[in-house]
């Protein structure tokens, strides 16, 4: 593990709504992280790319557009052929409560979605990510 | 080491992990970075370099591209700047390389300055050094936004490139030292955008200066022919217009490099400061580790009380022995 936490933030999909993932990105980087930006309209294959390249310990997805259920799948198949199992993966967005249980039971180690205090969230990601 | 010996044979994985262990000086950074010394040496090191929002990574996508089509394989090291408060850091400049994904022949890497000020983090010249190793032909690293003094590239590219977009001051900005006078390619971005043609002759002007011979200087009465003038090409980045234009002046760079001898002397340069700097920061480290935080603390005490003054200090702490 590093000794500085380095974490992606990615858009997957088409929708093009990034407020939610700059605000994070930016909650992240005041937390003291090092945030990986990529911007919008990532394919699962570019972001595990980039996470890949930049040997990071989380990637976090920012989906808003209801793709939840097929993007968060094929980004974790894709990072664990990539040899990247151990990355964890965060999703933010919208995510209907009953979405969470399936995706809790692919690996997301973490949901968070509109409203949530950004200092909360920043230390769950830390405690998630340091805890051996 | 099987980090090293994987990302030799061109596993990007352990070419991320090692990069990792390099940045972060871990316990086995010194041996690996010494097993892959003599694999270095190879890469042409191609510093892009200009304020916030010039156009820096954008250009530095286009050139990947173009040298990409002409099958040479890319580097690319992106220098971001850490936060002095937190240490954490918003690396954003992949935004603008999106073009390069799915390319085998691009390995991107984004650092966070951590506390460095001269526009590059401490471990750059070190992640730089790995790229070369594992055999890309050509490096390009991004430094953070530069003002004026962030001059550090210069001393691990063998060709500067720095990029300038038009509305950013008047000619005495342009004669102020330092970041011109690192340029061997000057890049007026935004061409597009009005002031563009005034900011080149302005340039214009001041790279022709820099050419004269210093007034009553001892370099003779003449400027040789086998001195380098920077050229000033215009592109606009956005749409790929003049980047083959800067690609060749690079291109054109290296081979001037290569021909007048330049490349090996700036390879002495660059290595004998790279020795001072390592050397340094080793001597500052044992010492410290000698002297101990307590007694460091106990002399700042004593110079805040004004009891002492710092030199008065430095000179105690470093001939040892004697205690505040």
């Amino acid at each position: 593990m590093s000794e500085r936490l380095r974490i992606l933030i990615a858009k997957p999909g088409l929708d093009g709504h990034d407020r939610g993932a700059k605000v994070v990105a930016r909650a992240l980087r005041d937390a003291g992280m090092e945030v990986i930006y990529t911007g919008l309209r990532q394919t699962p294959e570019m972001i595990v790319e980039a996470a890949l390249q930049e040997d990071v310990d989380a990637v976090g997805l920012s989906i808003l557009s209801g793709a939840h259920m097929t993007l968060v799948p094929r980004v974790i198949k894709v990072l664990r052929e990539a040899g990247l199992g151990h990355v964890k993966v965060f999703v933010g967005g919208i995510v209907p409560d009953e979405d969470v249980p399936a995706l809790k039971k692919l690996g997301v180690a973490g949901i968070f979605g509109p409203g949530t205090n950004t200092q909360v969230m920043s230390d769950f990601i830390r405690q998630q990510l340091t805890e051996v | 080491m099987e980090l090293v010996t994987k990302a030799l044979v061109g596993n990007r994985y352990a070419l991320a992990r090692l990069i990792s262990l390099v940045e972060d000086n871990g316990a086995d950074a010194r041996a690996a970075l010494a097993t892959l010394y003599p694999h270095t040496g190879q890469a042409h090191i191609v510093g892009v370099t200009g304020a916030p929002g010039t156009g820096k990574s954008t250009l530095v996508n286009e050139l990947a591209k173009a040298l990409r089509a002409q099958g040479t394989t890319v580097g690319v090291v992106a220098v971001d700047p850490s936060s002095p408060f937190t240490g954490g850091a918003l690396l954003g400049d992949r935004v603008r390389m999106r073009d390069l994904a799915g390319d085998p022949g691009v390995f991107i890497r984004s650092m966070a300055s951590r506390g460095s000020l001269g526009g590059l983090a401490r471990a750059t010249s070190d992640v730089v050094r790995v790229l070369d190793a594992v055999g890309f032909t050509v490096v390009l690293v991004e430094t953070v936004g530069a003002g004026q003094a962030e001059v550090d590239v210069a001393r691990i590219a063998h060709t500067t490139v720095v990029v300038e977009a038009p509305g950013r001051g008047d000619e005495v900005q342009a004669l102020k030292a330092g970041l011109l006078e690192i340029a061997d390619v000057l890049v007026v971005n935004k061409a597009d955008q009005p002031g563009a043609a005034q900011a080149a002759r302005m340039l214009e002007m001041v790279i022709n200066q820099n050419a004269l011979p210093p007034v009553g200087g001892d370099r003779g009465g003449e400027a040789s022919d086998n001195v380098w003038r920077p050229p000033i090409l215009k592109t606009i980045a956005l749409d790929g217009t003049g980047v083959p234009e800067v690609l060749e002046a690079v291109a054109a760079h290296r081979d001037y490099l290569r021909t007048s001898g330049t490349w090996a002397e700036r390879e002495q340069a660059r290595i004998e400061t790279e020795l001072r700097n390592v050397l340094q920061q080793e001597l500052l480290d044992r010492l410290l580790a000698r002297v101990g935080e307590e007694q460091i603390q106990a002399w700042v005490e004593r110079i805040a009380a004004r009891e002492v003054d710092v030199y008065t200090a430095v000179e105690a702490i470093s001939s040892t022995e004697k205690r505040p």
